[in-house]
């Protein structure tokens, strides 16, 4: 074996002799290996030893990846300092988080300490896929992680980073290293930063002008950065004035209703005139004074509130004549352009992706027609073979723009489409239902209302969610005379809301039949 | 062609003495193997050790000058088997690649050279994928040194070591006709730092000279007796042999004090690890003295009794600080002391955890513990009596979500699942076994397709218990790296020879890609060392499948659908394979996107496809999320009070691969969808026709919008 003699030295603490350990934890392809390799070339070139590893494979697909940089002061020819390889808990002085939930996971794995840690993170979100595939809202809560931090951090940086680097033409790695040389929290001057970029030799001049945002951004308080958020626009209505007579008269039905009402019938109103004619909005108003006349001004209105929301998500349903009229409007095609980022020179075509089926064809007819046609399989499968396949139309090209402007002004046809007979059947059986409810529990009568939001989506979707909406309102039917049937509707709902087959959903309704008997 | 490129970093490996190198650890390994006169080399690829093949493939020319032949073999097997030209010729030689499971695979090979024994020295460096960022089960590389009698080293990890091991493993295992296996941790491979190089040297003896002069030796066949004498022989001299070189050269190290009441057994890899909880327990300096004295074994197998019991002499304790399990180091050293009478007490597993990577945490809490117990004294009062007072930190286990790997953006497999996922819902579930490789992530949500894999190239012999058929056929998944790695011969003959009446699904992304890019013997790349360009599909005709389905763009859901369901329901017998082809994207993207910036920088006329979503059409059930799990697919909020929930929303990061507008069309999802293609300095033609257009389609619009109200922006 080797003996090493090494001079006695006293009990060291680490702490005082000054390694600085930093730990970065990114999503997969956001360039955690460039800010990594930045931040070893900046400390060996200012007189540091540093020692960088990581954890690559497969986890660079997309995965949540750690990287580890460890530096103290070094001269050449001193014996070089003992580096850890990974980062430990309760020891790490500097953590960059590339996206908000990956802060999270930092304070969960103890890397975010208050006696020592900087935490410096981007508040923007990649939403994992656990997030994004609930066919409800799936989304951790940002908030959260922001509480934690604020405990769990000696400083706390946060910014939308990914944002700031995309404003300025580059990526999150450039502006992250711009928020660590903000921060003042490694012994090197704004330059020497910069010089590492610049050695780096690849896409510099958008790395150092994310670069500098980043700095700005992270060496002042944040609330500042929170007062640049755009103030919620108030949709402007405008029109020939015979329209203009009638919408301020509907708008001025809906300014007498209770405050909290108006506040989501006004948008209400505006989705249904636009959905139909103003008309319609004057029925939407009907249907709003009906559920009025049965709430309670001392339960603060909330039942007519919920139906102001869904009683126009109801009668704005979407059928082929309301995507095509969104599909052809003046300002889809502004917003695409400018999403798109098309430049002066550029030429934008668009391409749609239709895939009709037998059901919103016969949904078209007349409703008498429709429903014989509807009825007989025969019809449906000549239909199917007509009309059931996947059609791409470009609404750039005059043909097929022609073809979804004149789908997008049936407005006047709809009201005797058999699919216009349907959705009115079935939304005055929801709402009678759950007005028949409001005199004897209140608050069942409002998670009725509520259990709207579960229809959504088009063709076997749609399907789905009626046939989840009709289990939960059959199920909270067995249980109405319960007191807590209120809450048992809610939590149907939620479960409705979980995943796409309706586990969650058939697991509440058999604990309800176990007690409902 | 591999997914980064190493030719910068090739130039570093000219260096020579005096000079010195920084950089990663893997690339300090490809440089010491030059300076120490290797004669040949090969490998498989695979993390962590894929950027040793990657940057010897990059390194051709030096090796060409050196004289070293580079064989990027086609699996560890046939790496492992080369290491046969050791045997017989006085030639050093070294192949890679990860363990365990490439040593499973190598494992036939090595312990046929470990018993015939070498005379060149034969090292096997290979990439202990073991913890955090690990892909493959948790096992250890250690048990293949013990049952075959190889040499296991496991230097500290830092690079002046690593290259060291280099140099002593070869001279171990020239000292004791023995092959050695120098062991790299994950993180060792991608350790940064700095060592002083030397001059490359030639091999004493080149392959191509040893050629010329051919060498056979009957006793080194195992066959018997022969081998019966390779077991005597391994035992009464290679082993003593191994012992007194690694005594005498001092692979083995000592740190610390003489005298202490306690003491650390360490693997080498530990080295670090084990520092840090001695500073942060006041125990150690910065630079790694320490106040209790560590045995380091760079050399894990075999041990030196007599070097250990030197350095348990006057402790009264030893913790033995072993990562991974079983604890075979701390069983031997047991052994050792129980043999030896000895009152020293052994220590280990009892304290440290048996299973589980010795994190920061795991280190600390260890130390102190057994350091409490064993030594109190040399404690600091801090740590005897910790007086913390923390605050609470808010518990986000429930809120953080998990963030597997997954497919990338644009991934060419993911409409391959989406078929699948929809063929599933015709069919019902089906039996599907996968195999390695990027396919696999798509066992994860939200695909969950697959449920289990029994190693590379295996995916459809792993069904072959069902290959007699039933009501509904076996699908297998296999990708174009484990059908060339193993699964042509274990897999396909297997169906064939056996008449599978099973489905196998070839997923052909034009190279080994999740190994990072490298040429396997159907890349469409011109390869100027390798034979590319071998259709999969005449593979299989080969050997007798031939209901074989070639899709040549995966993104076209639709057809992906409808080939899986006649592979389904045909009444065809015999095996059914579909290759299913489209270039990894992760990898197109790398080489395309420069090509396209300066297409159109130069004026060139370029289409620029990128999907988007009508956020009003969008009712936000996310069915196309499930179909997809693509990155750049992703929801957001609304800034409307009577929508409930977030509607599907698609980033800049979109490289347009068309799985959205397909999934949408394929499954009869929704309306939402829509492709922009933008084009780049498109010709006077398009131009003025877009114009027409453009003017044609604002005055309807204009028309219908002055006829109604409008919301909003002007319309």
């Amino acid at each position: 074996m080797t003996l090493h003699d090494m001079p006695r030295r006293g009990p060291a603490d680490p702490r005082l002799d000054g390694i600085i350990k930093l730990a970065i934890l990114a999503v997969g392809g956001q360039g955690g290996g460039v800010l990594t390799s930045w931040i070893e070339d900046l400390a060996r070139a200012n007189g540091y030893a540093a020692q960088a590893t990581s954890v690559a494979g497969v986890a660079q697909r997309t995965g949540a990846t750690v990287y580890y940089i460890e530096m103290a002061p070094h001269r050449a020819g001193d014996p070089v300092p003992v580096f850890s390889l990974m980062p430990a808990a309760g020891d790490v002085d500097i953590m960059i988080t590339a996206e908000m939930m990956e802060a999270g996971r930092a304070i969960l794995r103890g890397f975010v300490t208050p006696d020592r840690t900087t935490l410096i993170t981007s508040t923007h979100r990649a939403l994992a896929v656990s997030e994004k595939m609930v066919p409800g809202d799936g989304i951790a809560s940002s908030d959260e992680v922001r509480a934690a931090a604020e405990i769990a951090a000696r400083r706390f940086i946060a910014a939308d980073f990914d944002r700031l680097a995309i404003a300025n033409g580059s990526v999150i790695s450039a502006s992250l290293f711009g928020a660590l040389a903000g921060a003042g929290v490694l012994p090197f001057p704004r330059e020497a930063f910069e010089q590492a970029i610049s050695a780096g030799g690849k896409g510099v001049e958008g790395s150092l002008r994310a670069f500098d945002a980043a700095f700005d951004v992270a060496g002042r308080p944040e609330t500042e950065a929170a007062a640049t958020a755009p103030a919620p626009q108030v949709p402007r209505v405008a029109g020939p004035a015979r329209l203009m007579a009638d919408w301020d008269r509907l708008a001025a039905r809906v300014s007498a209703l209770p405050a909290p009402v108006t506040e989501l019938a006004l948008p209400g109103l505006r989705k249904v005139v636009e959905f139909q004619d103003l008309s319609y909005g004057g029925e939407y108003l009907d249907r709003l004074d009906k559920v009025r006349a049965a709430d309670d001004a001392a339960k603060g209105w909330a039942l007519t509130r919920e139906a102001a929301k869904y009683i126009a998500n109801a009668m704005a349903y979407d059928d082929i004549i309301r995507v095509a009229d969104l599909k052809t409007r003046g300002r889809r095609f502004a917003r695409i352009a400018r999403e798109m980022r098309v430049r002066e020179g550029n030429v934008l075509q668009v391409t749609e992706f239709f895939h009709p089926r037998a059901q919103e064809v016969v949904g078209m007819f007349p409703a008498g027609l429709g429903a014989r046609m509807e009825a007989d399989p025969k019809w449906m499968g000549r239909l199917t073979r007509w009309f059931d396949r996947g059609r791409r139309l470009r609404t750039d090209s005059l043909s097929s723009f022609l073809m979804l402007h004149v789908v997008g002004g049936l407005r006047f046809w709809r009201r005797r489409t058999l699919r216009h007979v349907h959705e009115q059947a079935h939304l005055a059986a929801w709402l009678e239902g759950a007005l028949a409810e409001a005199g004897r529990n209140y608050e069942l009568s409002v998670e009725m209302i509520r259990c709207r939001r579960l229809i959504k989506g088009y063709s076997d979707t749609h399907v789905r969610g009626q046939s989840k909406f009709d289990k939960v309102l059959a199920a909270t039917a067995r249980i109405a005379a319960r007191d807590d049937a209120a809450d048992w509707c809610r939590r149907l709902r939620e479960a409705a809301l979980k995943d796409e087959e309706g586990k969650a959903l058939d697991g509440a309704i058999r604990t309800i039949e176990s007690f409902a008997g | 062609m591999a997914e980064r490129s190493f030719k910068a970093e090739v130039e570093h490996l000219r260096k020579g003495d005096g000079d010195t190198f920084t950089g990663e650890g893997i690339l300090a390994l490809t440089k010491a193997l030059l300076e120490n006169g290797v004669g040949y080399v090969g490998g498989y690829q695979g993390a962590p050790i894929s950027h040793l093949m990657d940057v010897l493939a990059d390194a051709e020319e030096l090796l060409s000058e050196l004289g070293v032949r580079f064989e990027a073999n086609a699996n560890e097997a046939a790496a492992a088997a080369m290491l046969a030209a050791s045997v017989h010729y006085p030639i050093r030689g070294a192949v890679t690649f990860k363990g365990s499971v490439g040593v499973n695979v190598a494992s036939d090979a090595l312990a046929n050279l470990a018993s015939s024994g070498v005379n060149g020295g034969a090292l096997v460096i290979v990439g202990e994928d073991y913890g955090e960022g690990s892909s493959i089960m948790q096992e250890r590389s250690h048990a293949f040194a013990m049952k075959s009698q190889f040499w296991l080293l496991d230097p500290r990890p830092n690079l002046p070591s690593i290259t060291k091991a280099v140099k002593d493993g070869f001279e171990l295992s020239e000292a004791s006709n023995t092959p050695v296996m120098l062991m790299v941790r994950i993180r060792s491979c991608h350790v940064t730092g700095s060592f002083d190089t030397r001059d490359n040297q030639r091999p004493k003896l080149t392959v191509r000279e040893a050629l010329s002069n051919p060498q056979s030796d009957f006793a080194r066949v195992v066959l018997p007796p022969m081998s019966f004498a390779h077991e005597q022989d391994k035992i009464r001299n290679r082993w003593p042999a191994a012992e007194r070189f690694i005594r005498e050269r001092g692979l083995n190290e000592v740190f610390g004090p003489r005298e202490a009441p306690v003491g650390l057994v360490l693997q080498g890899g530990m080295y670090n690890g084990v520092i840090r909880a001695l500073q942060r327990l006041g125990l150690a300096d910065i630079w790694g003295n320490s106040q209790v004295p560590l045995y380091v074994l760079n050399v894990t197998y075999p041990l030196v009794a007599s070097e250990f019991h030197d350095f348990c002499a006057g402790k009264d304790q030893v913790l033995v600080i072993e990562e991974g399990q079983p604890e075979f180091i701390e069983q031997q050293l047991s052994t050792f002391l129980y043999r030896a009478g000895s009152s020293v007490r052994l220590r280990g597993k009892d304290i440290l955890p048996m299973a589980g990577e010795y994190t920061g945490q795991v280190m600390l809490d260890a130390l102190s513990a057994f350091l409490k117990e064993a030594a109190p004294d040399m404690l600091p009062a801090t740590v005897r009596a910790p007086n913390e007072d923390r605050p609470e930190i808010p518990d986000l286990s429930k809120t953080v979500p998990i963030r597997p790997p997954g497919f990338c953006t644009g991934c060419p497999e993911r409409p391959i699942f989406a078929a699948m996922k929809l063929v599933q819902k015709e069919t019902g579930k089906l039996q599907i076994s996968a195999d390695i490789g990027c396919h696999l992530f798509a066992a994860l949500p939200p695909f969950e397709i697959g449920g289990a894999t029994m190693g590379y190239g295996l995916g459809p012999a792993a069904n072959a218990a069902f290959d007699g058929g039933g009501e509904r056929r076996p699908v297998a998944i296999i990708g174009d790296g484990g059908f060339w790695h193993n699964g042509l011969s274990s897999s396909f003959t297997n169906m064939a020879f056996n008449k599978s009446d099973g489905v196998a699904v070839i997923v052909d992304n034009f190279y080994s890609a999740a190994t990072g890019g490298q040429d396997v013997m159907s890349s469409r790349a011109d390869n100027p060392t390798k034979a590319t360009k071998h259709p999969i599909t005449k593979a299989l005709k080969g050997i007798g499948i031939d209901w074989v389905r070639q899709v040549d763009r995966t993104y076209d859901v639709g057809r992906m659908r409808d080939v899986l369901r006649e592979a389904l329901t045909t009444d065809v017998p015999g095996p059914k394979v579909i290759v299913a082809s489209s270039e990894c994207m992760l990898n197109r993207q790398r080489r395309e996107k420069p090509l396209m910036q300066k297409a159109i920088k130069e004026g060139r006329r370029v289409e620029a496809p990128r999907f988007g979503v009508d956020e009003d059409v969008c009712t936000g059930d996310h069915a196309c999320i499930r179909l997809s799990g693509c990155p750049s697919l992703s929801l957001k909020r609304l800034d409307d009070p009577l929508r409930d929930d977030p509607v599907a929303s698609i980033d800049q990061s979109c490289v347009g691969c068309g799985n959205c507008g397909e999934v949408a069309d394929a499954a009869v999802l929704c309306p939402s969808f829509y492709r922009a293609d933008v084009v780049h300095n498109p010709t006077a033609w398009e131009t003025r026709l877009a114009a027409f257009r453009g003017r044609v389609i604002g005055w309807l619009q204009s028309r219908r919008a002055a006829r109604r109200l409008t919301f909003g922006d002007a319309a």
